[in-house]
């Protein structure tokens, strides 16, 4: 495809290798700088909104009537229900949860098709935590030049060295600290909000809580302060195939390479002798600002997660210069190609890739949305004893068992009727036709026992349970068996 | 080792100073960590080896520092799962047994403590679920030899059927055939009546000459119509579930040569808890009344 460039170097073959033959490399530190502009503003948002959804969710409440949890986002383990506002899941909805991965996926690839890595630039976890994390030890340390200069010192009891101490030991608590929030929050989202807040500052929370607790704090921790860019690079998955979403029409962060280059900050100089130089100052700002610490001069990479912090920066140069701005600007390569040219492309977003992975997404959408919008709220599970499969009764009647469940998903009470059809001539324990309550969100397992006389009970015949949701109307059915020597 | 340490040009590493064939080994030694993982684990393993059971030796082995052994790691979890439902057991030894049955928590625990204590000590010789073979009743039909209400499993199960206990059911079946009361011919004609009354065999010339012998020998215990008398022990005859089959030749030989089998008393085994609990169980099983 062409839009993918690696900066290995791959080793002449004539040339005996390095004398160091190490398949490891150290990082190199990356120390962004602080950049002012409209995708840093748009970043700004996303981040304080995806945060503020995460902290505050849990604590959002919602009535579901008494003796009911009444947190609005609730994925209780003890009694095995999802709680998401006025939906409830059971764990048999699961699939649910399959679907909206679907959706995620295939909402991934449209976005990533029409617009690159938005995904990982502004909305992925670790991008936002990482910026947030960004953004406290900016307040602490200052920006990049005086933390790459507060690095070089050491540690000691001189105004320097004491300088560096502070806020170093700042910075990390105050990680921490949010580290430990975050992963309270996640604790939040499994079990009752206040009651677990108090659980946990008394000592009485169960031992789980504390565990996740500090693993999370422990994993944000490491995450976001530690490796940053590093997850994107080597952890995640996503950058090594999203290059298949993307083509020559999708619109990322680009470098003008043809407006740009030649590059050069000794303009009068050069112009005195004659050379013609491109817009680009080489002034490395779009590189120092760089949350990966890559060049995007070098063209879109693995790297690149399509934030626009480079795009920013350069345009803040390009003002104070007098120059037009964007040299550093959303666009696609198609695009740039033909500028290159000479030409003027307009902007292909409604391509063939992208038409699919609409029309996906909306059949997907529709299919959950229909599934979920006519979700019965009762369910019926008949199991046929198979140990033994009949039985003979005295008098010549054969007779089978079943374990019946029958669940009330409703958050109300119910009455049921529960009917039974089959063999000929057929009797059943407790009853053929019977009457059924059941409490709110509730299972009731039922032990029935059928007969059928020897003549209608040969080899294996339907056995049908009908149950009729005499409070809400539904009617559901299971086919079951009823099994008689052949 | 080699005496002389040689650099390979190309890599600059060191060698072995193996050579085969010109090709040169070169000195990759194990990584640092690695090694010092693999000196852990074994400094582990000799801690390891000091404080548990571990080493053979003859007829003894030794045991450990810790004096820790996995028979008593499981006897003391055992004791401590008991530990924890001896409430509950022991309220349902103490409950008359309808009244266990009636309460739907205490039912709960007594079904599964029960399930568990027919798969050790019943399903050797009633079967899984309780389904019986040949001499050994099934647990899970209405067929029942001396009652199948819930104070009569109880009683069954404490005292068992001619178990030698004096609370134990007793009964015995006169060998007619054996002892002469009847004689062979005689056999043969009511055992094909006996046929005739769970529909093995259509009624024929012999069957009311088998309904004479039948009333004068068999209705005592076993009911004029064959139906079967659950005080006595005697099983119904009119039935599509026997004992010992139901086949002709079975019922002459069970009227030449009776059999009735024995159930041990389970109440010096198991405590009144257990008892409840089976009762209880075997009730569900689908046949109890």
């Amino acid at each position: 495809m062409g839009v993918m460039e690696t900066r290995r170097r791959v080793p002449k073959a004539d040339q005996p290798p390095a004398q160091s033959s190490s398949l490891y490399a150290n990082r190199v530190r990356v120390y962004p700088r602080a950049v002012k502009g409209l995708d840093r503003r748009i970043k700004w948002a996303i981040l304080a909104f995806c945060l503020g959804v995460y902290y505050l969710l849990p604590w959002l409440c919602w009535d579901r009537g008494p003796g009911r949890p009444s947190q609005a986002v609730l994925l209780d383990i003890a009694t095995e229900r999802f709680f998401f506002f006025n939906l409830e899941f059971w764990p048999q909805d699961v699939f649910y949860l399959a679907g909206l991965l679907v959706l995620g996926a295939v909402a991934l690839f449209l976005v990533t098709s029409l617009f690159g890595r938005l995904w990982c630039g502004y909305t992925c976890p670790q991008t936002v935590w990482t910026d947030a994390f960004m953004a406290i030890e900016r307040w602490i340390e200052g920006d990049r030049n005086e933390r790459m200069r507060r690095d070089q010192r050491a540690f000691g009891l001189n105004r320097q060295g004491l300088d560096k101490a502070w806020r170093k030991l700042s910075k990390h608590a105050i990680w921490l600290a949010v580290a430990f929030w975050t992963g309270g929050a996640w604790i939040m989202y499994f079990a009752d909000a206040p009651t677990t807040v108090v659980q946990f500052w008394s000592g009485t929370a169960p031992a789980p809580i504390y565990i996740y607790t500090f693993l999370f704090t422990a994993t944000t921790y490491v995450l976001a302060g530690w490796a940053r860019e590093q997850v994107c690079t080597y952890m995640c998955p996503w950058p090594r195939f999203q290059a298949a979403m993307l083509d020559e029409q999708t619109v990322t962060v680009t470098y003008q390479a043809w407006r740009g280059e030649p590059r050069g900050h000794h303009l009068k100089l050069d112009t005195a002798a004659g050379a013609r130089l491109g817009d680009c100052v080489d002034c490395m700002a779009c590189v120092h600002a760089c949350p990966t610490g890559i060049d995007i001069r070098d063209g879109i990479q693995l790297e690149c997660i399509n934030c626009g912090l480079c795009a920013d920066a350069c345009n803040e140069i390009m003002g104070k210069l007098g120059r037009a701005k964007g040299l550093i600007t959303w666009d696609t390569l198609a695009r740039q190609n033909a500028r290159k040219a000479g030409r003027e492309e307009k902007l292909h977003l409604w391509r063939p890739r992208t038409f699919v992975y609409l029309g996906v997404l909306l059949v997907a959408v529709s299919a959950m949305g229909t599934a979920l919008a006519m979700r019965p709220h009762t369910a019926i599970s008949v199991a046929h004893d198979r140990m033994p499969l009949f039985v003979r009764l005295t008098n010549g009647d054969v007779r089978n068992g079943y374990v019946v469940d029958i669940s009330n998903k409703m958050g109300r009470p119910a009455d049921y009727v529960l009917t039974l059809t089959g063999p000929k001539g057929l009797t059943a324990r407790p009853a053929g036709v019977m009457q059924l309550h059941l409490p709110a969100d509730s299972i009731k397992e039922l032990r029935v026992w059928v007969s059928a006389p020897p003549e209608s009970a040969h080899g294996s015949q339907k056995l049908l349970f009908q149950l009729h949701n005499l409070t809400n109307g539904e009617k559901i059915r299971y086919e079951s068996v009823f099994i008689g020597p052949r | 080792m080699p005496t002389k340490i040689e650099k390979d040009e190309y890599t600059g590493k060191e060698t072995t100073g193996h050579e085969w064939d010109g090709i040169k080994e070169l000195d990759t030694p194990l990584p640092r960590w690695w090694v010092n993982v693999w000196l852990v684990c074994i400094a582990f393993a000799a801690v390891y080896a000091l404080l548990y059971p571990s080493i053979p030796l003859g007829s003894t082995y030794w045991k450990g520092i810790l004096g820790w052994s996995s028979s008593q790691a499981v006897a003391k979890s055992v004791a401590e799962m008991n530990a924890r439902h001896a409430a509950l057991m022991k309220r349902i030894g103490e409950l008359p047994i309808m009244q266990v049955a009636a309460d739907p928590k205490l039912k709960e625990v007594a079904l599964e403590a029960g399930r568990i204590a027919f798969a050790e000590n019943c399903q050797p010789c009633h079967g899984q679920a309780g389904v019986g073979r040949v001499g050994y009743p099934p647990l899970d039909t209405n067929f029942w030899l001396w009652g199948g209400t819930l104070p009569d499993i109880q009683r069954i199960i404490m005292y068992g059927i001619r178990s030698g206990d004096s609370k134990a059911h007793e009964s015995q079946m006169p060998a007619f055939g054996h002892d002469g009361i009847l004689k062979p011919a005689q056999v043969t004609t009511v055992a094909h009546y006996v046929a005739t009354l769970f529909g093995i065999e259509k009624p024929g010339p012999t069957t009311a000459a088998g309904y004479k012998l039948f009333e004068d020998n068999c209705a005592a215990c076993h009911g004029p119509k064959g139906q079967g008398n659950q005080t006595g022990g005697a099983p119904p005859l009119a039935s599509r579930v026997h004992l010992y089959g139901d086949t002709l030749a079975a019922i002459e030989y069970q009227i030449n040569t009776p059999r009735g089998g024995v159930m041990p008393a389970w109440h010096t085994r198991l405590d009144a808890g257990t008892i409840n609990s089976l009762a209880i169980y075997v009730h569900a099983l689908g046949g109890g009344e």
